[in-house]
């Protein structure tokens, strides 16, 4: 069977979650004529016509509160970030209406929305295109957050996302959407709140996400060389995190270490190890380990840029340390 | 306006503006410039009402004002916390507008002055005042308060506290509209919907991208503005750069209106012609209605900025006493039987009070509650 690209694994979810469910609809700048800004909802505008398929003006606080609107009145809106950067923008609307709306109105209305784009740091985009909004989006309640890292998983919470009936935030990486691999065939979805073992291994866990599975992937294969056995787990759910998968590993393995792209302070990691420390402490032979971006704005400078980010070789020395006990 | 323009013109009499009538900062007007321009304002032809129409605005005009005065009362008595903004006043807005439109069809969408909105909605009265008590029994759960009433029974799309962010909210719901008539082919789907919010909010990002949202796709929506001058302690008139906001829906190609918000049937008949307009597809209105808050902003807010004589040009024109007398006047009702009616409201008040009073607190063990979909 052919290799699908993973922009392309998002398209085939979005064409066949609109096919099944006529309330689907996407809303964002570009999405429609122009095909999305990476090509995730090509041509999709012809099958299902303008309505459904909204090129919006440049107003992103405005179209993502529309987009609240029209899910609060029977529709599933999904809006696409253009860059999820420019989703500050609409910081309002996904806090204050999207994430605390169905609470504070007593459970009278329900916000069926995906609102997904592309984040991360990319090649020498600059410190506004480079974010990693995540971290930011962490603390309001009543979203789900999830971060896809390969064709498949793409593809599968794309649809679990649409047809959930709450608001989920989804994170696609500017780095990955070439990606391409063999997808499953048919009708497939993957569980929002689930990670994914990616390698099983008996002496640490690393916990990643998005793009740093790649990074972690490349780092594994080296320390596979040497004898260091790590469990590979892509944590997928931002929020909630999937504590039963984390723990079960780290019964195991007794170590952890964290692998993130969003800047250390305030990010996903530390959260992260919050809970571990909560939850695991018994099982942790060795302090858990964090390895984040640098707390700066993302510099232009190539140099500067992978410095900024964790990089394979960091991975592989964090990993070794913590086998070791020298950490 | 300075301490010499408001002794100028003691008599209170229309004056002859220069330029756009009435919209000057610098009126000279004894009661400042919003009032010149609703003095000024040309009298479109009001609505006509019939009796028990009539009765209708009447009842929920009432409603609103003692339900807001039995707040107040409440809230100093130490029932009700937070901040409350009031809507005595601005009365005829709410009725005017929602009164002519389909319960349980159109859509609605307020701000944090929301308690009247809902009222004329039809979210019941004990339920409004059950939310402000934070009581399991209001239309909220008592999870939202004053500021955040919401009713999907009643179409009620939320009272919004932060400025501006129900505007494009009120447009997905008339987004949702055209999409069930022109994407999923439903010929009967043609609700309205109106969204409520101030002069002062006419200045945010939010409301001109939705007026030029709601222009471009022709969705069917009233942009009902309250001016009532006043943004907490800041003027309309230092705070944007053309005061008549109806004028500013000429720059999207769509109708804009001026109103007299202090008289319910002038609100109704610019209401009617803005639904009709919607329903047939024709897209969205923008509607001013010139009107005044009595109280301060909130029941925290001293009011001290506000001059006496503002106030008193706008108490002689309250929207009820003014529609009593036209219902007295067209023997459309009599004085005993509007009397009446205020007393069968003041039962209604006092019973929701009685209600929200012996209503249940929501239970702790549901803390966590209506946070996801499911629960
Ligand atoms: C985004 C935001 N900024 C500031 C406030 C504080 N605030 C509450 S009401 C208000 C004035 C609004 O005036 P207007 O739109 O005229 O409505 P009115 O209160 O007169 O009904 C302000 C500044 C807010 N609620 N939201
Ligand atoms: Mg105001």
């Amino acid at each position: 069977m052919a290799e699908t690209l993973l922009f392309n694994a998002l398209r085939e979810a979005i064409d066949e979650e609109m096919a099944r469910d006529p309330h689907v609809c996407v809303m964002g700048e570009d999405v429609g004529h122009y095909g999305g800004s990476y090509k995730v909802t090509k041509d999709l505008y012809e099958k299902y016509g303008e309505l459904r398929v909204l090129d919006t003006p440049i107003a992103e606080n405005s179209f993502t509160g529309m987009a609240v609107g029209a899910a609060m009145t029977g529709l599933r809106p999904i809006v696409e970030g253009m860059n999820m950067g420019f989703l500050l923008l609409a910081f309002n609307q996904i806090s204050n209406n999207m994430g605390m709306l169905r609470y504070t109105s007593g459970g009278n209305y329900t916000i069926p929305a995906v609102v997904r784009g592309p984040g991360g740091v990319g090649r020498q985009l600059g410190a506004e295109h480079s974010q990693r909004l995540e971290a930011y989006f962490h603390a309001v309640p009543g979203i789900k957050i999830v971060a896809v890292s390969t064709p498949t998983n793409a593809k599968g919470l794309m649809k679990a996302a649409i047809r959930d009936d709450n608001p989920v935030l989804f994170f696609e990486h500017v780095l990955l959407y070439n990606l391409s691999e063999e997808l499953p065939e048919g009708d497939y979805i993957c569980a929002l709140d689930q990670a994914e073992v990616v390698r099983e291994g008996t002496d640490i866990t690393i916990l990643t996400y998005s793009r740093m599975r790649h990074h972690c992937l490349k780092a594994v294969q080296s320390l596979e060389a040497e004898g260091v056995d790590v469990e590979l787990i892509d944590l997928i759910s931002l929020k909630p995190f999937d504590m039963e998968t984390i723990r079960a590993s780290i019964r195991k393995t007794h170590k952890v270490l964290i692998v993130e792209e969003c800047m250390k302070t305030g990010g996903i990691g530390a959260e992260l190890m919050a809970l571990i420390t909560e939850q695991c402490f018994d099982d942790l032979d060795a302090r858990p380990v964090r390895l984040s971006s640098q707390d700066i704005p993302t510099p232009y400078n190539g140099t500067l840029e992978n410095l900024t980010i964790i990089q394979p070789h960091q991975i592989v020395e964090a990993a070794r340390a913590l086998k070791a006990g020298v950490i | 306006m300075t301490q010499a323009d408001t002794s100028r013109d003691a008599t209170g009499g229309t004056l002859e503006a220069s330029g756009a009538p009435g919209c000057s900062a610098e009126s000279t007007h004894v009661a400042g410039p919003h009032a010149e321009r609703l003095e000024n304002l040309y009298p479109g032809t009001p609505a006509t009402v019939d009796r028990e129409q009539g009765l209708v605005l009447y009842r929920d005009m009432v409603l609103g004002r003692r339900f807001e005065d039995k707040c107040a009362e409440m809230y100093y008595r130490g029932k009700m916390f937070g901040f409350v903004h009031l809507y005595n006043g601005q009365e005829a807005v709410s009725t005017g507008v929602i009164k002519a439109m389909k319960a349980q069809h159109d859509w609605f969408c307020s701000t944090y002055r929301d308690h009247v909105h809902a009222l004329s909605c039809g979210v019941p009265a004990r339920e409004v005042m059950s939310e402000l008590f934070g009581k399991e029994t209001g239309c909220s759960k008592g999870r939202g308060g004053s500021m955040h009433l919401f009713s999907r029974e009643h179409h009620l799309l939320g009272g919004y506290a932060f400025i501006g962010e129900g505007i494009p909210v009120a447009l997905g719901a008339a987004f949702t509209s055209r999409y069930k008539r022109d994407a999923l082919g439903d010929a009967s789907s043609d609700s309205v919907t109106a969204a409520f919010f101030g002069d002062g909010t006419c200045n945010i990002g939010q409301f001109y991208e939705c007026l030029n949202m709601a222009a471009l796709w022709k969705l069917p929506i009233l942009f009902v503005v309250e001016n009532n001058k006043w943004a907490i302690g800041m003027d309309h008139n230092r705070a944007t750069s053309d005061p008549e906001i109806w004028r500013k829906a000429a720059a999207f190609g769509i109708p804009g209106e001026e109103v007299d918000g202090m008289d319910v049937l002038a609100v109704r008949a610019a209401a009617q012609r803005a639904i009709e307009r919607a329903r047939s597809g024709e897209g969205p209105t923008l509607l001013e209605c010139l009107t005044y808050r009595y109280r301060g902003h909130s029941l925290a807010d001293p009011d001290e900025l506000r001059a006496q004589a503002e106030k008193e040009f706008w108490a002689q024109r309250d929207p009820i006493k003014r529609l009593a007398v036209h219902l007295t006047e067209h023997n459309l009702a009599s004085g005993d039987e509007l009397k009446a009616i205020d007393r069968e409201i003041d039962a209604e008040v006092a019973d929701a009070v009685e209600f929200a009073l012996a209503a249940p607190e929501p239970s702790g063990e549901e803390l966590t509650r209506y946070i996801w979909a499911e629960d």
